[in-house]
């Protein structure tokens, strides 16, 4: 692994607008027509790079813009604002030609094995597509023969290449979702919770093969995920997010070793532990506030205990703290 | 021992007449409506298309000699007020209608699954604008939209078909998008739009062939539908005009004669009864079949 940034993301800004057609938009109130429009603000101003070679987990809790997150880097969204570069050069502002080279490269594997394989299309010619974007010089045998090899590598037998999805299990719908990611011969795989939708029994394997084709391909990933017992088995980096901000960016060590800031110390407080003294977790107060109603200043500030009046104010930014980031200003006053 | 025993003896059993009645109960039970549908419609466009084949008489032959004669041994279904053989100009007339009712709805299929797919992908002002159409198209009472521009027309057998499929594609259209506003979210339509394929090969690689079901059932109740349309226009005297046969204009030519040849109305009416409850059976069935919410 070295030190060089594969994909560097600064002030992503993904707003949703979802007060629908323009009709839907239109209120009536005192004598006139006035358009009322309602935004999600799904990522706000997020920054960070991922390193070549490393995984990088991405964590937070249902609707906090992990997905959004993912979804704006890989091109399946335009951003708000921000810029996404890879290898240093832009990729947000692409024209879809353009932009196809990078397809090859960037990957993503999806969450739900069920919905993310076409019902209609058998595993090769679902496995064929990438190829006959990205490799067009190759002929029918050739492909055939990188499919049957991927297939191999995956873990799914070559020989059922010519079934639909729908004869396959959860889990190898995954690895032939694995197999779809690598076919084009990425370098970095964006991972979109890809074992919450499976069993625990399987969800092992899945990790595991993401492990194995990491070290044969030398990939780097960005892994979305709310199970932090995951994270901390194949991450290098963590970044935590609340309400579509970074809150903190360590090393797994780090974060797990000494949280810093106050929702990544609620967050780990909360994991079950088996055996040992029963320790009271520190429980979170209050709601998460909706992503349309943003708070003002920190967006933790509603359910910290340390909020002061300048947390309710200005929106602290990410700061060194000896290898780790954090934003909080309590961290910067050394009040925490 | 003596359990298993048991169990092999009464295995012969799962053979009886009751299993098999029970299997058929079964059968017709899920597909009984099909058959029925399927049967009907299948025989229907066989006699049509079989027309020139089996049909006994020329459609257009007159003959003086056998003005109005009832169902018998020499004109099975009887002869009109010109001794034109009744079964001969029917089988051709259903020729008209499977042929009407089959353009115009592939017609509409192909408007509503254009504009659809369009409005439900693209979505935003394109989506406004595509079915504030749709809403504008459903405002006219179709039929007698029909009769005005057939009426402006010259009444010809391709103008039916044209103005039938021009106005009756709405339902295809909010069919096919809403089909396309889910699909377009699904996972694997994103896979394929990070896999870097085109808005084209998504459209009709990943969304059009997961979206046709329920297409497919609009169609097929489309065709009994435009059947009925144009026998209506027939009827009219502003559908397939005489001497050409066609259900619709035979049960014109019968209903002045009712009260002394009723065999006149009676047939082609009928012929078109069949044909309409066999495509709307097999519509409503293939609709069961294909609902996954009512599988099983």
């Amino acid at each position: 692994m070295t030190n060089k940034p594969l994909l560097t993301v600064n002030g992503l800004v993904k707003h949703f607008d979802i007060s629908g057609g323009f009709l839907d938009q239109l209120r009536f109130s005192e004598g006139k027509f006035s358009r009322k429009r309602t935004v999600v603000h799904a990522v706000n101003g997020v920054s960070f790079e991922v390193r070549q070679g490393e995984t990088l987990s991405v964590v937070g809790e249902s609707g906090c813009g992990k997905s959004t997150l993912a979804r704006t880097i890989i091109g399946l969204y335009p951003p708000t604002s921000g810029t996404i570069l890879y290898k240093g050069a832009r990729v947000d502002d692409l024209s879809p030609k353009a932009m196809l080279p990078y397809r090859a490269k960037m990957q993503m594997v999806f969450q739900d094995p069920y919905a993310s394989l076409n019902p209609r299309m058998r595993v090769n010619q679902i496995l064929d597509e990438p190829l006959r974007l990205h490799f067009p010089n190759l002929n029918a045998i050739q492909r055939a023969e990188r499919i049957a090899a991927v297939m191999d590598q995956v873990g799914v037998r070559p020989g059922w290449a010519t079934h639909y999805p729908h004869e396959f299990s959860g889990g190898q719908r995954q690895r032939i979702s694995i197999a779809r990611a690598l076919m084009a011969d990425p370098e970095f795989v964006v991972a979109d919770e890809p074992i919450s939708a499976l069993d625990v029994s399987i969800q092992a394997q899945i990790l595991n093969l993401l492990m194995d084709a990491q070290d044969e391909r030398g990939l780097t990933y960005l892994f979305i995920t709310h199970d932090l017992s995951v994270v901390e088995h194949i991450s290098a980096r963590v970044a935590v997010m609340y309400l579509g901000a970074l809150c903190e960016l360590a090393p797994v060590r780090e974060l797990f070793e000494a949280p810093r800031h106050p929702y990544t110390r609620l967050l780990l407080s909360a994991i079950p532990k088996l055996g040992g003294e029963r320790r009271r977790s520190a429980r979170i107060q209050g709601e998460t506030p909706t992503p349309i109603n943003l708070p003002p200043g920190c967006v933790f500030h509603v359910r910290c205990p340390f909020a002061t009046d300048l947390c309710r104010v200005e929106a602290p930014t990410l700061q060194d703290y000896g290898g780790a980031l954090a934003a909080c200003h309590g961290l910067e006053e050394n009040r925490i | 021992m003596a359990e298993t025993a048991a169990i092999k003896t009464e295995r012969p059993g799962m053979r009886t007449r009751a299993y098999r009645a029970l299997a058929g109960r079964m059968f017709w039970g899920r597909y009984g409506l099909l058959t029925i549908g399927l049967v009907l419609v299948g025989t229907m466009s066989l006699l049509s298309i079989l027309a020139p084949v089996i049909a006994p008489y020329d459609p257009f032959a007159l003959n003086v000699d056998a003005i109005l004669m009832p169902p018998g041994p020499g004109h099975l279904l009887g002869t009109d007020a010109l001794g034109r053989d009744v079964l001969s100009r029917l089988l051709y007339g259903g020729r008209v209608s499977l042929w009407v009712g089959f353009v115009a709805v592939g017609l509409s299929v192909a408007i509503g699954l254009a504009l659809g797919l369009t409005a439900g992908y693209f979505g935003g002002i394109v989506d406004e604008v595509i079915m504030r159409g749709v809403d504008v198209m459903l405002c006219f009472p179709s039929f007698f939209l029909i009769l005005a521009v057939i009426a402006f027309l010259e009444p010809s057998l391709t103008n039916i078909m044209i103005v039938i499929g021009l106005t009756s594609w709405m339902g295809v259209a909010r069919l096919a998008r809403a089909e396309t506003l889910t699909l377009r979210r699904r996972e694997f339509v994103l896979a394929a739009r990070v896999a870097g394929s085109k808005t084209p090969r998504i459209l009709f690689s990943h969304i059009l062939p997961n979206a046709l079901a329920p297409i497919l059932v609009s169609a097929t109740l489309g065709v009994a539908g435009a059947i009925l349309v144009e026998s209506s226009l027939s009827f009219l005297g502003l559908g397939v005009q005489p001497p050409a046969p066609s259900w619709g204009n035979m049960l014109m030519e019968g209903k002045d004669v009712l009260e002394i040849a009723p065999w006149l109305s009676f047939f082609p009416g009928f012929a078109i009864l069949l044909t309409v409850l066999g495509y709307n059976l097999l519509g409503e069935s293939l609709r069961d079949i294909l609902d996954p919410r009512l599988r099983r």
